[in-house]
């Protein structure tokens, strides 16, 4: 087992790229990423796991970062929302206006992501289980559900 | 191609599906500090003594501040509080003390090592306790404090901010026709705005004096202005700067952490400080949404058509003024609906309670007296056993009709409701009845409502729009509304490109609005944007045309009346071939042989509100907007008889916006209108104790529509042209929300058979409402 008592530099897989940050026992994933890494992308909205804006990926699952200690995360690959790259999500939520003030939207297009890899052939159930984790204040949802149905196999809508 | 009626993808789509989309809350620099509040656990009581002794100790404190220093008052209507409480606090969660740290760690260590001794005073806890004779002042000096807005009128030892009223007509004459009356009583609670980016906002003071400031506002020249005003600084050596702004829904168009960061500067020699609220303190001690109660009676013909209406209106404007006056103002000015009622009595009064204060919120106060008039309107129908939505259509407003503030309707300043609701009772197939019991013993209701609402603005509000040219003969297009998330960066580059008949991907928009760089907007609030910035980047585009023509015209040798401009090129209209591309004149034109004329080009336009008038203090008689979009809405739920419970299965809504520019994104923010009407329909409120404390200050207690909750929505549109909107548009940004909560209660009361008259409708309310609360040990 792996003690960090204080303040260490820790070498951690974030987007595919190895980076070194100083880490407190005590710092959350999210601070770590937004205030020492400058990836911003996760956002805070509540910081008490009620929300999902700071959604990010560890070993391709939806984690939210507000709620796990980066030293938890030792070891794991980190994906956020930089380090996704033209993926099917993106272009679907751009053009099923997935998103009004766009500060939910890095959290659900993980979510989506995460989701559209593990369960490509989803059903509206698993759809609902899954996005229920995260808050969105502008959009109806409906936006957000077209989005996500798609890319998943089997439910393409035109 | 045209650019109007077309689904443009927003110009700042890719930035926000990448992350690289930047708001204010992820400004997050190694030089800046950290600040942060400690708030009261009191709603209302004495602060006897602070010691900040320990906090000023501990590591990494440069600064504990507390009310006395800098000692002002703030309010855009009434200058009544402090952005530090002094002497007492009024409410549960208001700043009491704030300390500047380097890092947010040590930040929050010290802010719990502050001592506060309080002496508890009794709570006014409810608008009935705030006007009952024997209520403790909240506000010892209110009839002295200063109002900006000179219509107000504190009534000293009181609790009573303002009462607005509205006198219409003759109320005798009307009761006299009527040949049935009605009454009601109803009750909305406080709620919260809840954006998901929470309020932030970072100040610095340079060298020369200069104050930075960037926040995630609604409002940036109300930042500037405010500051100037409260702390004596020429507004030309404040710069506020907005880049995206995570959600706001009329909750960032009030200053509030702006003067908490200036503060924290000034009290460390002008470094830059950062301070951002949590989730808790943006629902706790940030302004959040009105409470109201009303009484209606309204009187109508057996024929059922309105005769009289009474109302009165009592706003919960918390323990400060904030904007509540305005929308005590709002409410009653508009307090009709979108029906014709030729004898009005109307009463709104602002009070102080131990509640969180309050600003803005999507629809200003218009949701509360929709959903009074749209109960009203369906008590009305079931007494007289008519067809709910045959009543409203009898009492329609139109062209010719007046508002209860006497101005007068046209049709172009409204739009057709008739046909909204039309199209309404077409798309929830009213025609298969409002109530279906199903063979499982489930019950199919609807229930609908018809709304409207005005800008309510100052008299002068206003917009500018700049724009500049690139040598490529691309525009950049400059405007102070900022990109709160309805898109409003694209719609106004629409109407730009659809007026100089160009590619919209050859327009740039600068997505921050710079109070230095931005020509001034009032304000990103009242759904007013596209109207006001659209008519002023339509003349922006003119003056422009202008220009190029004028210089085109010495190069081509002819008149500027001869040419005409399409593609970014100026051309003959006689010979469409002979012309000459923007990028040959836009930063001056250069003849062949050498020699040059001209210079950079620059476009403006400006759109200042015509007509408006304040309301007269005794009859209510003025002018509150330019234009009343209105429409009908619909809800469709399945309530369980046996378990009190309902699910949602449609919600609708047909709005007659004049022109729809952009039609995924007029239906993106009616539907998300929808969604929180729903939010305000079936769960969000603030929830006192007995003693004034608010107990739901999280997402986990203070709940939201969740992903799968939300109905199936049908969005419509009517498009009858506003003459004086740009391609005849109005505004629809809020609208969505107005009528659903009503809608939503109108098809529960139908469904189980009794008066739902108080949001939000829980199951569990149904059951006590229903059962009178037995049973409950089962
Ligand atoms: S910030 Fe992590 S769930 Fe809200
Ligand atoms: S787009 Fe604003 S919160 Fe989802």
């Amino acid at each position: 087992m792996i003690k960090i008592a204080k303040a260490t530099v820790l070498n951690l897989h974030i987007n595919g790229e190895y980076r070194e940050v100083l880490v407190k026992p005590s710092d959350t994933l999210l601070y770590t990423l937004r205030n020492l890494l400058g990836l911003t992308g996760a956002k805070p909205g509540c910081e008490n796991g009620d929300c999902g804006a700071c959604t990010v990926l560890i070993d391709n699952r939806p984690i939210k970062s507000c709620l796990i200690l980066t030293v938890e995360t030792i070891g794991k690959r980190i994906l956020t929302i930089e380090g996704l790259k033209d993926v099917p999500i993106q272009k679907s939520f751009v053009e099923n206006w997935g998103f009004q003030c766009g500060y939910c939207t890095s959290g659900f297009l993980m979510v989506c992501h995460s989701l559209a890899q593990i369960h490509p052939n989803a059903n509206d159930h698993t759809i609902e289980e899954w996005l229920q984790s995260n808050l969105c204040r502008c959009t109806g949802y409906e936006e957000i559900e077209n989005a996500i149905k798609s890319i998943l196999t089997g439910t393409v809508r035109t | 191609m045209s650019q109007i009626g077309v689904d443009t993808l927003r110009k700042e789509a890719w930035d926000k599906v990448t992350g690289a989309a930047k708001y204010n809350s992820d400004r997050l620099e190694s030089n800046m500090l950290n600040a942060r509040i400690l708030t009261s656990p009191y709603a209302h009581a004495l602060i006897k003594s602070i010691d900040t002794s320990k906090a000023l100790k501990s590591d990494g404190v440069l600064a504990v501040i507390t009310g006395d220093y800098l000692p002002v008052l703030t309010g855009s209507i009434i200058e009544d509080r402090p952005p530090i409480a002094r002497d007492k606090v009024r409410y549960f969660g208001e700043p009491v003390a704030m300390v500047v740290a380097h890092s947010e760690q040590e930040v929050m260590k010290a802010t719990k090592l502050i001592e506060v001794d309080y002496e508890p005073l009794p709570v006014v806890n409810s608008i009935n306790q705030s006007i009952s004779s024997q209520a403790p002042l909240i506000h010892e000096n209110i009839g002295k404090y200063f109002c900006p807005d000179t219509t107000v009128q504190p009534r000293a030892g009181s609790n009573l901010l303002d009462h607005v009223r509205i006198r219409k007509g003759d109320m005798d004459r009307g009761w006299n026709e009527s040949d049935i009356i009605i009454d009601l009583k109803t009750f909305l609670p406080q709620s919260d705005h809840l954006a998901m980016e929470t309020r932030n906002a970072v100040a610095e003071i340079l060298p020369d004096g200069r104050v930075v400031i960037s926040t995630s506002s609604q409002a940036p020249f109300a930042v500037k202005e405010e500051i100037s005003k409260i702390f004596g600084i020429a507004e030309g050596d404040i710069i506020v700067n907005v880049p995206y702004v995570g959600g706001a829904f009329g909750g960032k168009a009030t200053v509030d952490l702006e003067f908490l960061a200036y503060i924290a500067s000034r009290a460390v020699g002008g470094r830059k400080v950062r301070i951002a609220n949590s989730r808790e303190e943006d629902i706790s001690s940030s302004p959040s949404k009105v409470g109201t109660e009303s009484t209606v009676k309204m009187g109508a013909t057996n024929e059922g058509i309105i005769k009289a209406l009474e109302a009165t209106y009592f706003v919960d404007c918390g323990a400060y003024a904030g904007t509540g006056p305005r929308m005590a103002k709002a409410i009653a000015s508009d307090c009709t609906g979108p029906y014709n009622i030729e004898n009005v009595h109307c009463d709104s009064y602002s009070v102080y309670t131990n509640h969180s204060y309050v600003t803005s919120y999507r629809g200003f106060g218009h949701v509360a007296f929709t959903f009074a008039m749209e109960r009203a309107m369906d008590k009305l129908a079931n007494s007289l056993n008519m067809d709910p939505l045959d009543i409203r259509m009898k009492n329609a407003i139109s062209e010719g009709d007046t508002l209860a503030t006497q101005a007068k309707i046209t049709l172009s300043n409204t739009g057709d409701l008739k046909a909204c609701i039309l199209k309404l009772k077409e798309s929830i197939n009213w025609e298969e009845g409002n109530r279906i019991v199903e063979p499982n013993g489930m019950i199919r209701a609807k229930g609908i409502g018809c709304f409207w609402k005005t800008s309510n603005s100052p008299i002068n509000a206003a917009s500018g729009v700049a724009i500049t040219l690139n040598s490529d003969g691309s525009i950049n297009l400059n405007f102070g509304a900022t990109e709160i998330g309805p898109g409003m960066k694209t719609t106004i580059a629409q109407i730009l490109a659809e007026k100089m008949k160009m590619d919209i991907d050859n327009i740039h928009v600068f997505m921050e609005v710079d109070t230095q760089l931005s020509p001034k907007h009032w304000k990103t609030v009242a759904s007013m944007t596209t109207f006001m910035v659209g008519n002023a980047v339509i003349k922006a585009a003119e003056d422009l045309m202008e220009q190029l023509k004028s210089l085109a015209a010495i190069v081509l040798a002819c008149t500027p009346e001869e040419l005409d401009v399409k593609g970014q090129r100026v051309y003959l209209k006689d010979d469409p071939d002979r012309g000459i591309q923007f990028k040959k004149l836009v930063q001056g034109y250069e003849y062949p042989g050498g020699s040059a004329i001209w210079g950079p080009i620059i476009g403006r336009g400006t759109y200042i509100m015509k007509h408006l008038v304040p309301l007269d203090l005794k009859t209510g008689k003025g002018k509150t907007g330019v234009s009343w979009t209105l429409g009908a809405q619909g809800v469709e739920i399945e309530y369980d008889p046996i378990r009190y419970t309902y699910r949602l299965l449609k919600a609708a809504t047909a709005i007659d916006v004049g022109k729809v520019i952009n039609p995924k994104t007029a239906r993106g923010l009616i539907m998300g209108g929808m969604s929180m009407g729903l939010g305000l329909g079936t769960r969000e409120e603030f929830i006192y104790s007995d003693n004034g404390m608010l107990e739901n200050t999280s997402l986990r207690t203070y709940k939201l529509i969740h992903f799968g909750e939300n109905p199936e929505y049908i969005v419509d549109f009517i498009e009858t042209p506003q003459i004086d909107g740009p391609f005849g548009a109005r505004g629809l940004a809020e609208y969505g929300i107005l009528a659903i909560p009503g809608a939503l209660a109108n098809a529960i009361s139908l469904a189980v058979g009794m008066d739902f008259d108080k949001l939000p409708i829980s199951p569990e309310l149904i059951w006590k409402t229903k059962t009178g609360g037995k049973y409950d040990s089962l």
